[in-house]
């Protein structure tokens, strides 16, 4: 019987039986649930209907340029790093009409987007994934205009995080301060436990949204074993992370080798592809297309993702402000960061590694960052910032 | 039930103020400047005031079906229903504007972005230096200075087009000149022999006239090369850094910050400008493909 007790912050345990429950209840409360599952050789997010599409059972290896899934003993439904897609896809989603107009009395109408606002439930977001969200939501509602749409998708939304049994090859969360435990913008919050013939759940709730959830389904107080067991779990994979970065001063140590040598060493490597930006869980750069029928009567204008590392990007009349690959990666790089610190008040990198493992030309941008402070050329100090000085480049949120 | 009302009405309201959403307007009047370059007067379709803008401001301007740029708006600020944008043929977005003629409709968002210290300059020297079109975001400026011209001390405008036949607004300028409201000093780069005016880069103007330089703001628009040579001759009469302004141009998308195309360092050009105190943009600016 559920227990009267429960409050946020609150540990509780739910048995792996009892887990499928969850999703009956979110979905009943008219949640498109969405998570993890296999496909195409990937760990990828899509609407599930129940707990047996979960990848069950798999893990992954992540390296330099490298992705492979495997399948392990124990039966553990989120031993997976962070994949190919993230939660962005659904909330700031890669393609979307802004509005279409259509031809009259000589001039035109306009009527703006009136797309349905879906209502998510998010099952096993990562730490480091809800900073990505929580980052997003600063640049996309925190100033004067908002995006509407990604708002309102946001507050709808209802998350259950997930904290990591397992760092993978090229995360980095450790140093960004992001992870390995889920600390922000949950509603609940799991931790996988698999203790011998065992497997639960450490719950804790994060709002009283996820609170009232948790009182839908069988569970009860976390014991001091479990508890322990479950900070173990996380403590584990803190202590193997596959990789690190220094963040200490890195926005003016970034702006002060904006003519380092090394961003020419990395664009010899460097394809352009972009395939970095749309694996982030924080780059939000969209463009705009216009599009008419054959008649020209009907008009409409989509946005979908966009990349700095393409031409158009930075194209005004006469050409690209950054044609060349050096100065694209460097304004990703430099971006992602330094300036975003300026921008948003906090780094725009939460130490996924998803731009590691998916570029396919193995660049590293911890590497990177490592080579440009070892040798940092004493060029021009950047006396006046735009904006107050933020001493601590780590996410604040 | 109650909650999902409400959930729509919020819908619908945050939808009416959906950034992205253009405005329709009508061309009134259009204007000639130079071969490739119009001014065209624009007026809301469905009546709703234009909303005031500042010297230095800019709007999203959308050709129907073809897409949407950004525009400096180059109207007088005190005649806001007079909006006025002047627009120069350079691609398919432009050249569609470019084509419309009055009683045509386009799409506006805005207005957008950062404005000229035209209050701040108040009881000061005001020295203003355009390069081609760049004199058009800069003459919401100069409209506003002009009439009140006993606010500040002197108030000189120095202008370089390419050739004679790429000045824009000469009537005008050739007015504010004959009226000694301005000091107005032209240029071009390259004349034929009728061109009895100045010939020379932008820069060789500012020797040409007087201003007390520690209390004098400069305005600065054209391309970034003569836009950088003319922070330099400045600082070399001794204008100070903070009291010079420059107005950029990247590529934009949103106008709102919510694109990412047109950062400039920690800058997106939209919101954070387009016009920026040089010093505050110095570390950033000239710096190749930044």
């Amino acid at each position: 019987m559920p227990e009267p007790s429960l409050k946020i912050g609150g540990q509780v345990v739910i048995e792996k039986e009892d887990f499928g429950k969850l999703f009956d209840l979110l979905a009943g409360m008219g949640y498109r649930i969405v998570g993890p599952t296999v496909r195409n050789g990937a760990i990828v997010y899509d609407e599930l209907t129940s707990v047996d599409e979960l990848p069950v059972a798999w893990t992954d290896e992540q390296e330099k340029s490298t992705y492979r899934l495997k399948q392990q003993k124990e039966k553990a439904y989120f031993d997976y790093g962070p994949g190919p897609q993230s939660w962005k896809r659904y909330l700031h989603p890669p393609a979307a009409r802004l509005w279409r107009a259509e031809r009259e009395d000589g001039g035109f109408k306009t009527e703006v987007g009136s797309e349905e606002i879906p209502k998510y439930a998010f099952i096993g977001v990562r730490p480091c994934d809800l900073h990505a969200m929580s980052i997003q939501d600063k640049v996309l509602t925190g100033g004067k205009h908002e995006d509407t749409a990604y708002s309102l998708r946001r507050k709808k939304a209802f998350i259950v995080a997930v904290n990591c049994r397992k760092a993978g090859g090229t995360c980095f969360c450790a140093s960004m301060g992001t992870g390995p435990r889920a600390t922000i913008g949950f509603d609940l919050a799991l931790t996988e436990v698999i203790d011998g013939e065992r497997h639960y759940f450490v719950v804790e709730a994060g709002t009283d949204k996820g609170a009232e959830v948790l009182r839908g389904i069988p569970y009860r107080e976390a014991g001091e074993l479990e508890k322990k067991a479950a900070r173990e779990t996380v403590e584990k994979a803190a202590g193997e992370m596959g990789r690190e970065l220094d963040t200490t001063g890195i926005k003016d140590m970034l702006y002060r080798n904006l003519e380092h040598p090394r961003w020419d060493k990395v664009s010899e490597r460097c394809l352009t592809c972009g395939n970095c930006t749309m694996v982030c869980p924080t780059c939000f750069c969209t463009t705009v297309e216009d599009y008419t029928d054959l008649k020209g009567k009907h008009a409409e204008r989509r946005r979908k993702w966009d990349s700095c590392f393409t031409t158009d990007f930075s194209y005004i009349h006469g050409g690209s402000v950054r044609s060349s690959a050096k100065s694209r990666y460097r304004q990703w790089l430099t971006h992602k960061l330094g300036s975003w610190i300026d921008q948003f008040g906090s780094s725009g990198c939460v130490g996924c590694g998803r731009c590691i493992t998916f570029c396919p030309a193995g660049i590293d941008i911890t590497e990177e960052v490592k080579a440009i402070r070892d040798e940092t050329t004493a060029e021009v100090k950047v006396e006046n910032s735009a904006r107050p000085e933020n001493t601590d480049d780590r996410p604040r949120l | 039930m109650a909650d999902l009302e409400r959930e729509k009405r919020t819908t619908m309201n945050s939808e009416t103020a959906e950034p992205m959403a253009a405005h329709l307007y009508r061309v009134r009047r259009k204007q000639r400047e130079t071969g490739d370059t119009v001014s065209l007067e624009i007026e809301p379709v469905n009546g709703m005031g234009i909303r005031p803008f500042r010297p230095g401001q800019f709007n999203m301007l959308y050709a129907f079906g073809v897409g949407e740029v950004p525009i400096s708006i180059s109207g007088d600020p005190a005649a806001p229903e007079r909006l006025v944008h002047t627009v120069r043929a350079v691609g398919t977005v432009t050249e569609a504007i470019c084509t419309l003629g009055g009683g045509d409709t386009l799409g506006v968002r805005g207005p957008f972005g950062t404005c000229w210290p035209v209050e701040e300059a108040a009881g000061r020297d005001v020295v203003v230096v355009a390069g081609g079109i760049g004199l058009a975001p800069l003459r919401p400026a100069l409209y506003k200075i002009r009439s009140a011209k006993d606010k500040y001390g002197g108030a000189a405008v120095l202008y370089g087009a390419r050739s004679p036949e790429e000045i824009v607004y000469r009537r005008e300028l050739e007015e504010w000149r004959t009226g000694n409201d301005l000091d107005v000093l032209i240029t071009v780069d390259r004349a034929s022999k009728e061109w009895g005016g100045r010939v020379g880069v932008v820069t060789t103007l500012i020797s040409e006239v007087s201003f007390d330089p520690p209390n004098t703001v400069a305005m600065i628009c054209g391309p970034e090369a003569m836009m950088r040579f003319t922070v330099l001759e400045l600082q070399k009469r001794g204008v100070t850094e903070d009291n010079i302004y420059i107005s950029m141009e990247r590529n934009m998308k949103c106008g709102v910050g919510l694109c990412g195309h047109c950062q400039l360092g920690p800058f997106f050009v939209c919101k954070d400008g387009p016009v920026l105190r040089y010093d505050v943009i110095k570390p950033f600016f000239g710096k190749r493909e930044i």
